[in-house]
């Protein structure tokens, strides 16, 4: 186990571009298929942003100081983002590896499982970046968000991408079937989404909750988006994108060492 | 010029040794067959020299390079066709081959140019544009074969190609693997149709239970293991005639309701049955399906 970690941990250290060509598979595939999968993955989260923002928002007077639908805004694109790279990372990345055994194909030519997992994981958040840039196209067409500022969260969602395209290969790693995700949506999503600043701010919930979302991902994700979108530049930048980033090195060290005793032993 | 040698390979998954103590070596044109009862560690033992999968103990060469340690740089001169299909069903034909070849670092244009000719040899001209749902079995298994071949290999991994293929299908997979012979490619092939075996390899080895209890060439392991003459008996009263023909065969053996018979000289043995009206035989030169049960014994594997 300490053996096959430190080999991964190595691997880690020396990147190649080999995974490109299993990168660009993914791209054909999605070329494809391209008109489901934008419209499940764009339409349903403006749908929601657009609903809840100026349905529920005109029953409410100010939320964080601005209108609800500019603070719904910030939240959808980090839910967004992070909803496509979890499902990529999860069902998508699933059957290539179990069902249909994309993969083993793959790993018979000259390519290693981590050129595999690496590509799937630069996939997810190349796929995640396109739901996370189409809710903010809206954003700044509706007027939403005008501060130049906005522009920062371009480089702020392939981290959220990345981050949630990590720990769902890890938790792929160790799934039997697809029923399996049902527990990560349900114990982790779900619950996520309601702690860390999507709909409502982080400072509502009781202190215990607070201390719970602190550590969540998706509460560094919306912490840098909503200021950014806002036209303020967030407080503890450095803290927040080290926390995304830890949480996405971590777990896609997790995803090798899990996918390499799966997969190879 | 050896392409592939194995020697002393172990691998175990838990207390159960899978592959205990291998060793094989391979010259380049040759077509080597690794036979064997299910579980016998055939696909392991094809994955341990792909580099797949890391031996416990033994050595491994592959195309000159130390296997596991530059299984990939050797993998660039090998083709696989896996035991089961995993072609890209999202693809079309064409866009399979274009895909796999990229896995290789070929250029785009470089595979583009070697498709037409992977599709004629495969039987699939003009089936570029075709998606791969609708392809029969037999179409997706050449598919995969023109895939194994994207990279112009010189060694060619088969693992049970031609399993759940009708014999159509099965015929046209071994002229092409005649083909691949004819131009010099090596291949290692497992499977349990001793038929195969018999007419594609030039040696072979037995696994049972990751030992080697066997190995030469289809005729070698016939003439060494069995008794020339093969005649099968079957009929109502199968089991009262054997009893009192043991003496005309060198060996009988009886499962179900069939007699083997197993003689050099099955002269008499012939004359006898002539005058059992009851009983139906087949006489026939012992093959490799004979050597293979003897040595793997008849009952089932799971």
């Amino acid at each position: 186990m300490i053996e096959l970690a430190q080999r991964s941990i190595k691997r880690l250290s020396r990147p190649s571009l080999r995974f490109v060509p299993v990168w660009r598979r993914n791209f054909l595939v999605w070329r494809k298929l391209a008109a489901p999968s934008i419209l499940g993955n764009l339409a349903d989260p403006m749908i929601y942003m657009l609903g809840l923002g100026y349905g529920l928002g005109a029953m409410l007077p100010e939320v964080g100081g601005v209108s609800y639908i500019a603070f719904l805004a910030a939240g959808t694109v980090c839910f967004s983002t992070m909803n496509s790279a979890t499902f990529e990372a999860l069902y998508s990345a699933f059957s290539r590896m179990h069902v249909q055994k994309t993969w083993n194909a793959i790993l018979n030519a000259p390519l290693d499982l981590d050129d595999v997992v690496l590509a799937e994981l630069i996939w997810a958040a190349s796929k995640s970046f396109l739901s996370g840039l189409a809710i903010l196209v809206v954003i700044w067409a509706l007027g939403l968000s005008a501060s130049p500022l906005s522009l920062w969260v371009l480089a702020i969602i392939p981290l959220i991408g990345l981050c949630f395209g990590a720990i769902g290969l890890a938790i792929t790693a160790l799934a039997w079937n697809y029923d399996f995700f049902m527990y990560y949506f349900t114990l982790v999503i779900t619950p996520m989404i309601m702690l860390c600043g999507v709909f409502f701010p982080t400072e509502q919930l009781p202190g215990a909750f607070q201390a719970v979302a602190s550590v969540l991902p998706l509460t560094h994700a919306t912490a840098l988006v909503r200021p950014l979108l806002l036209g303020s530049v967030p407080a503890g930048i450095a803290l927040h994108v080290l926390v995304l980033a830890a949480y996405t090195l971590a777990a896609y060290g997790a995803a090798l060492v899990i996918f390499r005793r799966r997969l190879l032993d | 010029m050896e392409v592939l040698s194995a020697c002393d390979v172990h691998k175990s998954y838990g207390a159960n040794e899978v592959v205990c103590g291998v060793s094989f070596a391979i010259e380049a044109g040759e077509c080597f067959g690794l036979l064997g009862p299910n579980g016998a560690g055939k696909t392991t033992t094809l994955r341990l020299c792909l580099g797949l999968i890391d031996p416990d103990r033994g050595r491994i060469t592959l195309g000159g390079s130390p296997i596991p340690q530059q299984a990939r740089q050797a993998r660039l001169r090998v083709g696989v066709v896996p035991q089961m299909d995993n072609l890209d069903p999202d693809f079309t034909v064409e866009e399979n081959l274009l895909v796999y070849g990229r896995y290789f670092g070929l250029r785009e244009r470089a595979i583009r140019q070697r498709i037409p000719a992977l599709l004629e040899f495969a039987g699939l001209a003009g089936r570029a544009r075709t998606r791969i749902q609708t392809l029969s079995g037999g179409m997706k298994r050449r598919l995969t074969l023109a895939r194994s071949l994207v990279n112009d290999p010189d060694i060619v991994f088969m693992d049970e190609p031609t399993t759940g293929l009708d014999p159509q299908a099965r015929h046209l997979i071994w002229e092409r693997l005649r083909e691949l012979l004819a131009q010099r490619k090596t291949i290692v092939l497992t499977t349990h149709f001793m038929e195969e075996a018999e007419r594609l390899c030039g040696r072979l080895l037995i696994l049972d239970r990751g030992r080697i209890i066997a190995q030469g060439s289809p005729r070698e392991l016939i003439a060494h293991h069995i008794e020339p003459d093969v005649v099968e008996v079957y009929g109502d009263g199968v089991s009262g005639w054997a009893e009192r023909a043991a003496g005309l065969a060198l060996r009988l053996e009886k499962t179900g309701e069939t007699v083997f018979c197993y003689a050099d000289d099955p002269r008499a043995l012939l004359a006898a049955l002539e005058s059992e009206h009851g009983l139906r035989y087949l006489h026939r030169p012992a093959n490799l399906e004979d050597v293979f049960l003897k040595l793997t014994g008849r009952e089932l594997r799971d």
